[in-house]
């Protein structure tokens, strides 16, 4: 179980948010709303320990999450604004690393994402929204216990949003947690919506 | 272990689909090299007495270039955050981002290096010497620059402040070099500079990469 304690954001000298708590058990999802600029990403880092609260802690099944970054880091997928996508490298080369790193197969993964015929293609000359999947598609290569997303349809077609719902859909019912920061509806049912 | 050498293998990878930057810094290197000719006159014997520091400085310059891309373009789209949470560890990610370096610029260079020995008259028979210690001195400059490439990564005018905090720090390596391929012109053994040249490396090996792994950190 995720739970936030009191975390409060500073960017430079200003705060972006403070008092912060909410908790995230098994199965569970949280859909982040608000403003522009009301802090979802940095909220998605801090959680990700990328950023350091300036305030409050983060607990992980009652301990301090952030004590073991590289820990913590291994039980989350954070899928970024960016698609963190080299452009030289093809489709399945892209997924290659992270399959190394996490297990599973690049192949499986971009069939998941409808991404198979696509696979030998440089991604430089993939859509955007064909970014978006192959980004998505790190996702679908094994699981992890926690999803942190921010912004996961933007660029994507129907079809494709329906693809990221059985995604999520099967990562939620095996247990997995999900936090998406979204101005766009997501095929999240039941999920609780944190204002920010 | 293995998730190293994958970052290592797909940073080769990368290097080789975009094989023009290597081969600016070699073409860099070659035409630094050529300009001393032209400026100091072609007396053969002042030539060949400039050579160890103009091989030393043209190689160090030259490897500098493609140091402010390092994590740069990592850090913009997005890819510097997933190294951070790889599990990898930031300090041998910079160690990764070092070696592919120097084996994409550093050795490069070594390679060219017999052609601007020659457009600078050094005598063949330093020729080895010179290798050696342009080998050891761009790997000490792979390791220094990474951790300046972490420091001034989203600096404004990164590009400019990373050479001037980087060559200050290159200077043993351009003394012990110079010497060493002095004194392998001059008929004398080079081992003792070759061997101080791998003492700097030694030290640089594990403190750049720490250095630039906490500032990788702090960003």
């Amino acid at each position: 179980m995720l739970e936030a304690d009191n975390l409060a954001c500073l960017r430079g000298e200003r705060a972006i948010f403070a008092g912060l708590s909410f908790t995230l058990g098994l199965g569970e999802a949280v859909l982040l709303v608000g403003a522009n600029g009301a802090g979802k990403s940095s909220l998605l880092r801090l959680l990700a320990g990328l950023l350091t609260p300036a305030e409050g802690r983060l607990l992980w099944d009652g301990e301090d999450a952030l004590a073991d970054r590289a820990g913590h880091a291994a039980r989350l997928r954070y899928l970024s604004h960016q698609d963190s996508l080299k452009l030289a490298l093809t489709a399945r080369e892209n997924l290659a690393f992270f399959a190394r790193l996490w297990g599973g197969t690049p192949e499986a993964a971009l069939a998941e994402l409808g991404l198979a015929p696509l696979a030998e293609l440089p991604a430089r000359i993939l859509s955007s929204g064909q970014k978006r999947r192959l980004a998505l598609a790190r996702l679908a290569l094994a699981p992890a216990a926690l999803w942190l997303l921010d912004e996961p349809t933007v660029g994507l077609d129907a079809a494709s949003v329906a693809r990221l719902g059985t995604l999520l859909a099967r990562h939620r019912a095996a247990g997995g947690m999900v936090l998406a920061a979204t101005h766009l509806p997501l095929p999240l049912p039941g999920a609780r919506e944190l204002r920010l | 272990m293995s998730a190293w050498r994958a970052l290592l293998g797909r940073e080769l990878r990368l290097a080789l689909r975009h094989p023009a930057d290597s081969l600016a810094a070699v073409m860099f290197f070659v035409l630094v090299a050529a300009l001393f000719p032209f400026g100091i006159g072609p007396a053969p014997e002042a030539l060949a007495r400039l050579a160890p520091g103009a091989l030393l400085a043209s190689a160090l310059l030259a490897a500098l270039l493609p140091l402010d891309r390092l994590f740069g373009a990592d850090a913009e789209d997005g890819t510097l955050d997933q190294l951070l949470l790889s599990g990898i560890g930031p300090a041998a990610v910079a160690l990764a981002k070092a070696a592919a370096h120097w084996l994409t610029t550093g050795l490069p260079l070594l390679l060219a290096t017999p052609i601007a020995a020659a457009m600078l008259n050094l005598a063949p028979g330093a020729w080895p010497a010179a290798m050696a210690a342009l080998g050891l001195a761009t790997g000490f400059l792979s390791l220094l620059g990474v951790a300046g490439a972490a420091l001034t990564l989203g600096a404004r005018r990164g590009g400019v402040l990373l050479p001037l905090l980087v060559l200050p720090l290159a200077i043993p390596a351009v003394i012990f070099g110079a010497a060493g391929i002095e004194a392998a012109a001059a008929g004398l053994p080079a081992r003792p500079y070759l061997l101080l040249l791998g003492a700097l490396l030694a030290g640089a090996l594990p403190l750049a990469p720490l250095a630039a792994g906490a500032a990788l950190r702090v960003e």
